[in-house]
């Protein structure tokens, strides 16, 4: 009985493990004023450069990201997490946002993403198009209808009129991104921003279609933030020149 | 043996903690209840992806559990009846997947029997292909709840002491037998409640999972997959799923208890 109940506590205390997510960390002392930036996860090293830019652009100010995907967020945003500002990568998950009245003003498009295909550095399969992922034996890996990233090549496929099987439907693009780096799968529909990031560690592979299905990028301040001015500044930052140029270097368009 | 804590007596501080730990742990419970969409349930969770998922848990999860026994009895007889060097150290390792988070543990499989991994390019030759199949499920599975059944067998194992062991084999019983009429009817109790340990562990796995298998309806992606997958377009999905993963998880605890009944 005693060996099942530590085995149990053993239980209890790997799965507190699997849920090691990100909390709200809004304890600033009291000299510094916090700005809180909820972004969606493809804008991690952008936001984060952005973010430095900002605080040393305002003394006694510190900015403090929360990244995941735009529809985590919007659900924390729904159920009243603190936060100023919101950047999300579809203007879905956006549209929740000003639907419940949560946002102030209207959002501002800043920045675009299109599809890109990602190989490993070899490209095993020889792949050079969108239709070559249909042809039979490439292992190629998507992310879910259900994400946006999955949704975006739903309609670029069917548009291009390429019929996929892919061996696995992810539920980030981080998750695709792995199996190409880690050389398991043969291809990968991924942002060109992902491509980027990702470096030596893929072979990227542009396609036509992709223009067709463009990924905007809207940004706007909350309606409960306590720091309205700090809130605006920030948005004017992505918007303005400095925060675009950064942008483009990461492979977004403009919006 | 129960009998004797009733005439104890409990310190009067350990109530409010106690029913305050209680609450904590079955609020969350009844939020979700009262979350459930009941009108549409029953559509919720007999859907297709629904249902295959369901299916696919139940099945990996018992074939996991299968190999927990094959290989984690064994184990917990190694560890328990034996003494050697680095016996503590070899232990630890064992148990490590308990306090690794899964999703270590699924990158580590990756990078072990992935096509690019440790022994990828020797089971390539052979014609196997793990990463993205049923197979792959059933290896993060069972490599998270392993530790499990060798926890709760080794410790049963060492409770039970090894004297009618010797007994019997003083009696010209050879060590299968040993095993097969002596050892294991003394330790069933815990060997029970080990694999029912390690079908719940197997049936919660997500992080190990979805690093290593991949995610595709009916092939890998099991119920607590579609369940963190329906939340991003269906919240009352996600919600209802939860709920039968719950009922599954509460039958499996019924089961424990009786399982434990049986010593």
């Amino acid at each position: 009985m005693r060996r099942l109940f530590s085995a149990a506590a053993a239980l209890a205390l790997a799965s507190t493990l699997v849920a090691c997510g990100s909390d709200d960390s809004s304890g600033g002392d009291d000299a510094t004023t916090t700005l809180t930036v909820f972004a969606a996860a493809s804008l991690t090293s952008t936001f984060t450069e952005l973010g430095k830019q900002f605080e040393a652009d305002h003394d006694g100010v510190k900015v403090v990201f929360n990244f995941a995907g735009s529809s985590d967020l919007v659900a924390q945003i729904q159920q009243g997490a603190p936060a100023d500002v919101f950047a999300s990568a579809d203007t879905a998950n956006m549209d929740k946002a000003t639907g419940d009245d949560l946002v102030e003003g209207d959002p501002v498009d800043f920045a675009t993403n299109v599809l890109e295909i990602a190989t490993p550095p070899d490209n095993p399969a020889n792949v050079t198009s969108l239709q070559d992922l249909a042809k039979p034996g490439v292992k190629v890996v998507v992310c879910a209808p259900e994400v946006p990233c999955g949704a975006a090549t739903v309609k670029v496929t069917d548009l291009a009129g390429v019929k996929l099987k892919p061996v696995s439907e992810e539920q980030s693009v981080t998750d695709v991104l792995g199996k190409v780096t880690s050389g398991d799968a043969d291809a990968g529909l991924v942002y060109v921003t992902d491509v980027t990031a990702a470096g030596d560690a893929v072979h990227g592979v542009e396609f036509p279609e992709s223009d067709q299905v463009v990924n905007v990028y809207p940004i706007a301040a909350l309606a409960d933030s306590k720091e309205p001015d700090l809130a605006a500044d920030f948005v004017s930052l992505v918007t303005g020149e400095q925060g675009q140029s950064v942008l483009s270097d990461a492979g977004f368009g403009a919006p | 043996m129960a009998a004797s804590s009733a005439q104890v007596g409990l310190p009067r501080w350990a109530f409010l903690p106690a029913v305050a730990g209680a609450l904590f742990i079955m609020l969350p419970l009844v939020a979700l209840l009262v979350r459930v969409d009941w009108s549409n349930f029953v559509g919720l969770v007999t859907s297709d992806s629904a249902l295959a998922a369901l299916w696919l848990s139940l099945k990996t999860s018992t074939t996991s559990t299968a190999l927990c026994l094959v290989f984690g009895v064994p184990m917990a007889l190694v560890l328990a009846r034996t003494e050697f060097r680095g016996e503590q150290a070899l232990r630890s390792l064992i148990l490590l997947p308990l306090v690794l988070p899964p999703v270590v543990g699924g990158i580590a499989l990756l990078y072990t029997f992935g096509r690019r991994g440790l022994l990828g390019s020797t089971l390539d030759v052979l014609g196997i292909q793990i990463a993205f199949s049923t197979t792959a499920v059933v290896m993060a599975q069972t490599f998270v709840a392993l530790p499990f059944l060798v926890l709760s067998l080794e410790g049963a194992m060492r409770t039970a002491g090894h004297r009618y062991e010797v007994v019997a084999a003083t009696l010209g019983a050879r060590p299968t037998t040993v095993f097969r009429r002596v050892t294991l009817p003394l330790v069933l109790p815990g060997l029970v409640s080990g694999a029912i340990l390690s079908f719940a562990r197997s049936l919660g796995e997500f992080g190990a999972t979805i690093t290593f298998a991949g995610s595709l309806q009916g092939v890998t992606r099991t119920l607590p997959l579609e369940i963190y997958l329906q939340r991003e377009t269906d919240p009352d999905a996600a919600v209802a799923l939860s709920l039968l993963l719950v009922l599954v998880a509460v039958l499996v605890i019924g089961l424990a208890r009786g399982g434990r009944g049986l010593g």
